[in-house]
């Protein structure tokens, strides 16, 4: 099948997985020196984490019905909001997958008022990141989310 | 997500089989907890009041408090920092 990665500005970090749990550690591994590298504070690296984690369970629950085998891909590059120059850094995460169409209208986490199990991995995602965007591409769910440094708390970006 | 469903089925056996005035719950070495470690923590609570017991936690992570508050369940749970604190609760 035809890669959904022609893209032409470099990525920080690409990854290629398949959709079994036990790999979620593994991107979590990954993602925690790189957002940290590129200034987020210990709390926003936990939260980014947290986000690319149930954005990924989410694609091997509902786009992947559970099959383990099935291919994931996860790209990380640097963003800067034009607006503000100086302090707009942030980090742009791509994932891919090739699961059926998602149905847009059908995304969205519980009432956060609602005590009940389950519903809560969009809302993880949504109140961390300050994009998020679900589009299809040819035959590959696309998910786009970015997150920006917060001024006061931007560190070294080697 | 890749051991909650062990730990959710441990979780409610223990409550539901047991029925144990109050179950304590060491969440010490637990570094990361996603939303389905949270439904399992909502269940468990669940469970719990259902039996008539006392769900109680404690070692809770930075992260693992993260998550409950985003989710606005960190009020719902009793929660201490230490096992001392939550079994002379």
């Amino acid at each position: 099948m035809k890669s959904p990665l022609n893209l032409s500005r470099a990525f920080l970090l690409k990854l290629e997985l398949h959709s079994h749990p036990k790999l979620l550690c593994v991107v979590r591994g990954a993602m925690e020196p790189l957002m940290e590298m590129l200034g987020f504070s210990e709390s926003e690296c936990r939260a980014i984490i947290r986000a690319v984690d149930e954005a990924l369970s989410n694609i091997m629950r509902h786009s992947y019905h559970g099959r383990l085998d099935q291919v994931i891909d996860v790209l990380c590059r640097r963003v800067q909001r034009r607006a503000h120059a100086e302090t707009g850094q942030g980090v742009e995460i791509l994932m891919f997958d090739r699961g059926p169409a998602i149905d847009l209208a059908k995304l969205h986490g519980r009432p956060l008022d609602e005590i009940r199990p389950g519903g809560l991995g969009l809302h993880l995602i949504r109140d961390t990141m300050d994009s998020v965007e679900y589009t299809r591409t040819g035959r590959f769910n696309r998910l786009r989310m970015v997150k920006y440094v917060r001024p006061s708390k931007r560190g070294p970006n080697p | 997500m890749s051991n909650s469903l062990e730990v959710r089925k441990a979780l409610l056996g223990e409550i539901r089989e047991a029925k144990k005035s109050r179950v304590v719950l060491n969440l010490t070495d637990v570094r990361y907890i996603d939303s389905s470690g949270v439904a399992s923590l909502v269940e468990g609570l669940k469970a719990s009041r259902e039996s008539g017991s006392r769900f109680v936690l404690f070692g809770l992570s930075a992260s693992a408090r993260e998550v409950l508050k985003i989710s606005r369940l960190l009020k719902l749970f009793e929660i201490y920092d230490d096992e001392g604190q939550a079994m002379s609760a």
